[in-house]
């Protein structure tokens, strides 16, 4: 199976071009299920079932292997496993598991398919279906993309239903009567007289049972979890100080680490130490791949000694100055670089040379994620592995850096994942943990806890892809008739493959993401060309990705369009939109904010309709322009992820989204100069701050085919939105973030 | 040198250019109080000196001797939660709750300076903590929660 693995792991990609190697592994991989990592590690009696599930005489613990970076997805997990298991809040623990293939991500393979989402299709179907036998026999254990819910809606629920059915079995056999008069309620199974078999009770005689296979899940009629309000499982701990993260934890013997590496991510020339190896609880000072570790006896102690040392970097690999990116940028609108045609309805060149041709040219620079844990990392090496206590979202590959680092198979690297404090996608990164790795393998045998300061995590910071996209439009008799819009950006995607030592060839589907899936099918032309910047900063994935960019650019640039046409930007996005899901949050969001009522002095209000991961977005934001600057006074949301799972989180994250989204399209950039990010804390990337949130009013819809996830999807309309509600109050047009650039705000 | 934390009497022999950020995470093991830009930007090392909201990261210990600091975990156990607290469990504020613990130490300061705050002050004395999961609509319906059962 490891080579396989390897194999896998080497050819995985997302995109087309994977589905001919997935097949390639043949239906008898695909079938067979991955073994259950949890049998190595019972208790005496202890029971499990599934990878999901395991109960001993004293404890009920579910295994959610989804990583929580703050959007509550422990909390989802083991509410759609408690559902079927019939256990109620607060009767359970749960663990994330050891890394497993038995944990891939089947719902990463609709992602990766470059279909539209709402395409049912023989071809994107099979495509899926493909995509997804190959996640399953690579073993891809992944949190991200909003698929933790899409993957575990099914599985888990499965999963719970197949413990619950074999600890009938277990009562049946211990009482005597047969399992069709047995009922389970509340962690017991139910006798017809009423006496309770509490499950833990069971797990003795469980243990030596095959579990169910033949199950059936409930109704949603049924359902007591799913879909209700319920305190989520960690809000007592964060809002008590007792959540531990892994900038919390303590392993008996560590040490304290901090490290500087070459702000211009290339190698070190020379270093002075003598100044800082004097201070205070200095224990060493060691050389490490482009930088230097300091080992002391306290956090602080390690940042302060870690920058007195003076250290001479070698220039950046990339252009030095931020004029240079976007000169590099500016001139990939050529055919050489043509990564897709991605989307060619009617006949955009034609239609435009025929028209009076409306354009429009739009930026979105480098942001960083910056959540506001700093990375950190605890990591012990032994003779005989290794052992890593830190929150990240791809466990596998964690195993490899470490074993690539250590010298050890990936299955001697124990992975104990943490909550994190935030992540938006920086905790998908592995610079960090190679960096720990490197430290205590020097120092064999003794944990080392690895701690950013908040300045080495701002200049390591992988941004978001900076990007442009110029569109040229027509417009004829108040309508809009002909977007031919080409978007030029740098691959994330590719840059985060690189630094994992994997190709990513075929067309990377997030550069023109949020806009080749626009769902404007009836325009009378609608032309999507998306090319490939070659790489210069390294990028990485930021919450809601090529959405983040492409939900700015394209509905922007219909914004612009709409009102050249002078129709009205709802009534005539709803003309140009060939999906029902989409065109009813649209009219949602019209509804909930009295769309067309009249507005006040110095108001303005603006639409953006985005979907991504498979959520269409609607946002209406409404502004108010003030002798001191533009205020944003209300956003309102209109969502539909299918299924809901968890109300409240739900509305959490959503919200969270937009001020997510907001934040940053007003205040946040990462400029380069002299090869070296400018933005060193957060006092110069703030992202949005209590004053300047807006009241944000939340309805989700139920009509999406699938159920979906929801962390990323508010993200991308927010900024578009609030381009054109400034677009309405002040008729002047932002194209480029952040705004703050461009125009003042409250 | 001496300070008092959550009520216990602690003798510190470390340097008097140690924030007492690190005394308490690394020195003392209070890990609620969280380090996230030592520049007094995010506001996550929020704790009470002599009762008022402080930033943690910039208080030399040396500047500290006799002080009593409150911690988050100096605020009441879990099944007797200070009225702030029981209104961010209530409102399910947290996402990922790193910035929770000082978003909480801030906000019973401002209810304690004024237990009926307008809005504009909410926004005004909470606007430097720094929440990157953007929970701040849920904040503010926390605070007024609180507010209005603290007055009542």
């Amino acid at each position: 199976m490891g080579t396989l693995r390897k194999v896998g792991r080497r050819a995985f990609l997302i995109g087309s071009a994977a589905i001919a190697g997935g097949v390639a592994f043949g239906t008898f991989m695909v079938a067979r299920p991955h073994a259950n990592p949890l049998e190595d590690g019972l208790a005496e009696d202890e029971a499990t079932f599934n990878p999901w599930v395991k109960i001993s005489a004293d404890r009920i613990t579910l295994i959610t292997p989804h990583a929580d970076i703050g959007q509550g997805v422990v909390h989802m997990q083991a509410t759609l496993i408690a559902e079927e298991l019939d256990l109620d809040h607060g009767q359970f623990l749960t663990e994330y598991g050891p890394p497993s293939p038995a944990y891939y991500n089947h719902a990463f393979a609709a992602e990766g398919a470059p279909f539209l989402s709402t395409d049912t299709s023989l071809g994107a179907e099979t495509a899926r279906a493909a995509l997804g036998a190959f996640v399953k026999v690579t073993g891809l254990q992944g949190t991200g993309g909003s698929t933790s819910t899409p993957d575990s809606f099914d599985k888990l629920r499965q999963a719970g239903a197949v413990a619950r059915e074999t600890l009938k079995l277990a009562a049946a056999e211990v009482s005597g009567i047969a399992v069709n008069e047995l009922k389970t309620e509340s962690g017991a199974v139910v006798l017809p007289d009423g006496t309770r078999l509490p499950y833990t009770d069971l797990a003795a005689t469980a243990a030596t049972l095959d579990p169910v296979q033949q199950v059936t899940l409930r109704s949603p009629d049924r359902w007591r979890l799913i879909g209700k309000p319920s305190e989520r499982r960690d809000v007592v701990a964060k809002s008590t100080g007792r959540q531990l993260y892994g900038i919390d934890l303590e392993v008996p013997g560590m040490v304290h680490a901090t490290v500087r590496t070459n702000p211009r991510r290339a190698a070190m020339l020379g270093y002075d130490a003598s100044a800082a190896r004097d201070m205070p609880g200095v224990r060493d000072i060691i050389e490490i791949t482009n930088g230097i570790a300091v080992l002391a006896d306290n956090t602080w102690r390690a940042f302060q000694a870690a920058r007195a040392v003076e250290i001479d970097w070698a220039p950046a690999p990339y252009p030095p100055e931020q004029a240079d990116h976007w000169a590099e940028v500016a001139r990939s609108f050529t055919e050489d670089r043509l990564d897709r045609l991605w989307r060619d309805i009617g006949d955009a060149g034609a239609a435009l040379s025929a028209a009076e041709v409306i354009e429009a040219e739009y930026r979105t620079p480098y942001v960083a994620h910056q959540p506001l844990e700093p990375l950190n990392a605890i990591v012990r090496v032994t003779d005989d592995g290794a052992e890593v206590w830190t929150g990240h979202q791809t466990p596998g590959f964690l195993q490899q850096v470490v074993a690539d680092v250590t010298g050890h198979e990936p299955d001697a690297v124990v992975f104990h994942n943490q909550h994190s404090g935030g992540s938006f996608g920086h905790r998908l990164e592995l610079d960090f943990v190679r960096q720990a790795a490197e430290i205590a393998t020097r120092l064999s045998g003794t944990p080392i806890k690895m701690t950013y300061a908040r300045e080495e995590d701002f200049v390591q910071d992988f941004p978001r892809h900076i990007g442009m996209a110029r569109g040229r439009g027509a417009i004829r008799d108040g309508q809009v008739r002909t977007i031919d819009i080409q978007v030029a950006a740098v691959s994330a995607l590719r840059s985060q493959f690189r630094r994992l030592g994997q190709p990513s060839p075929g067309p990377d589907l997030q550069i023109p993401a949020g806009v080749w899936n626009a769902p404007y099918g009836n325009l009378s032309d609608f032309r999507v060309r998306a090319y490939a910047v070659p790489e210069l900063a390294p990028t990485s994935s930021w919450r809601s990705v090529g959405a983040s960019s492409g939900g700015f650019y394209i509905e922007s640039f219909l914004d612009e369009l709409i009102r050249a046409a002078g129709a009205d930007p709802i009534d005539e996005r709803l003309r140009l939109i060939d999906s029902p899901v989409a065109a009813e949050v649209l009219r949602t969001v019209a509804e909930m904010s009295d769309w067309g009522a009249p507005l006040g002095e110095g108001k303005g209000r603006g639409v953006a309709l985005v979907e991504s991961f498979g959520v269409p977005v609607a946002e209406v934001v409404e502004v108010t322009n003030t002798p001191d600057g533009i205020r944003v006074d209300k956003v309102w949301v209109a969502a539909d992820a299918g299924m809901i799972v968890d109300p409240v989180n739900t509305e959490n994250q959503i919200q969270g989204g937009v001020v997510w989204g907001l934040g940053h399209a007003i205040n946040s950039e990462v400029t380069y100069s002299d090869g070296i990010a400018q933005q060193t804390n957060y006092h110069a990337a703030e992202g949005m701050r209590l004053y300047q949130t807006p009241q944000i009013e939340v309805r989700t819809l139920t009509n999406n085919r699938t159920v979906r996830g929801i962390g990323e999807p508010p993200v991308p309309p927010a900024a578009p939105a609030l381009a054109n509600a400034i677009f309405d109050a002040t008729g002047q047009r932002l194209r480029e973030m952040p705004f703050h650039n461009f125009i003042r705000f409250v | 040198m001496r300070i008092t934390v959550n009520g216990t009497s602690h003798e510190v022999d470390v340097e008097p250019d140690m924030p007492l950020l690190w005394v308490l995470r690394d020195e003392l093991g209070l890990t609620g109080t969280k380090y996230g830009c030592g520049i007094a930007q995010c506001g996550a090392c929020t704790v009470h000196v002599d009762g008022l909201a402080v930033r943690a990261c910039q208080h030399p210990i040396g500047t500290l001797d006799g002080a009593r600091i409150t911690t988050i975990e100096g605020l009441g156990e879990e099944d007797s939660v200070h009225p702030v607290q029981r209104a961010w469990i209530e409102t399910q504020v947290a996402q990922c709750g790193y910035c929770q613990s000082g978003q909480i130490m801030q906000a019973i300061s401002l209810l304690e300076g004024d237990p009926n705050p307008s809005d504009e002050t909410i926004d005004r004395l909470m606007s430097g903590n720094l929440c990157r999961c953007g929970t701040y609509p849920r904040i503010r319906a926390a605070v007024r929660l609180a507010a209005s059962r603290m007055g009542a």
